[in-house]
């Protein structure tokens, strides 16, 4: 027995994946399920490991997620940019129901599916650049910079010593606030050339690996005839907010933050 | 694992992201922001999605701590998050 995993919906005139659309999550072949004017690319996975039960275990499990995300993400990809890609765990019975899904809501998927047609999404990440925001702060006050300015500290050793620390912790303070206003400024820039933007929560230090706080996860909805002028924004925001920001671009990647249906009937 | 995680782009010169030494790692973390909690949410008969995307973010942060050690980087940059992380985990 198998249950039909869902990758992604498209055009039925997409055609089948290419002959060399890479293994799936249970390393099946992926196919296709058509339905009217859209087809549905799928695959089959062994029901007792795809069940509801087992993949919330599995979830878990770093040495299997991994690189079944990664087979979701590259099966996605190979529809070549003309699909709404089905968020990773979407798993039905049989193929049966899959084609009754794309026959109930057909035109909410076509909807779906003119609003990203010729569009890819670009992420934007911006990371408070302590580092370089100190450097640039001592070239230009090295004084100040190392705490030996200000007024000479002879007489009260302890005192002075308080409030440069004061001062120091006063000055990340302005430092963070500063920077969370220029990232926010950078997403209203980037959102006037974006066709739909969208934020995703900052990720944590733990999984980028990166200490400094992440202060924007931006993702932005770009049509193809935009791309060099966003791409150039990114590199004038990048100047316009150094040393204080560092900002990094990502992809590009399938809509997956802009393709919201009303499709959840009887989901929490 | 060396298999392209990069959408198809257009033919035309576009847009250069960034790359960087933690590429793989960034590229998961990213992977996971998207794969996870975009794409259509749809009912499905056996899972609904796997849709409790707050429980995900939370097992998120344990997965890639132990995909980090895994992939045994020398030690880079902070180790010190991930014991006191775990002792937040449900």
């Amino acid at each position: 027995m198998t249950y039909t995993w869902l990758y992604a919906v498209a055009p039925a005139d997409t055609g089948a994946p290419p002959p060399d659309t890479p293994g799936g999550v249970a390393g099946e072949h992926p196919r296709t399920v058509g339905a009217g004017s859209l087809l549905a690319v799928v695959g089959s996975v062994p029901d007792p490991d795809f069940d509801a039960e087992a993949l919330q275990r599995r979830l878990r499990d770093p040495q299997w997620l991994e690189p079944a995300v990664r087979a979701h993400h590259r099966v996605v990809s190979a529809t070549a940019g003309r699909a709404l890609p089905v968020r990773f765990g979407t798993v039905y019975r049989d193929d049966d129901r899959v084609r009754a899904l794309l026959t109930a809501h057909a035109d909410a998927f076509r909807t779906a599916l003119a609003r990203v047609a010729d569009r890819t999404e670009w992420g934007v990440k911006a990371h408070l650049d302590k580092a370089r925001l100190d450097e640039a702060r001592a070239n230009a006050d090295p004084a100040a910079a190392t705490g030996t300015g200000g007024p000479p500290d002879d007489d009260r050793p302890g005192t002075a010593y308080l409030l440069r620390r004061r001062a120091a912790r006063d000055r990340d303070t302005r430092d963070l606030s500063d920077a969370a206003a220029r990232a926010r400024q950078v997403h209203l820039a980037l959102t006037g050339l974006a066709d739909h933007s969208t934020e995703h929560p900052p990720q944590p230090p733990e999984a980028t690996g990166v200490r400094d706080p992440m202060l924007l996860n931006g993702a932005y909805l770009v049509h193809r005839s935009r791309e060099a002028g966003f791409a150039r924004a990114v590199r004038g925001l990048r100047e316009q907010h150094a040393p204080v920001l560092r900002l990094e671009l990502t992809g590009p990647w399938p809509p997956y933050s802009f393709v919201d249906l009303p499709t959840g009937d009887g989901a929490p | 694992m060396s298999t392209p995680d990069r959408y198809p782009s257009h033919p035309e010169p576009g847009i250069e992201p960034d790359s960087g030494l933690r590429q793989r790692n960034v590229a998961l973390v990213d992977l996971l922001d998207r794969v996870l909690a975009g794409g259509v949410v749809i009912a499905g008969e056996v899972t609904l999605s796997i849709a409790d995307v707050d429980l995900v973010r939370i097992s998120l942060r344990a997965l890639i701590a132990s995909v980090r050690s895994l992939a045994a980087e020398p030690a880079a940059e902070p180790a010190a998050e991930p014991a006191a992380e775990r002792g937040r985990e449900p």
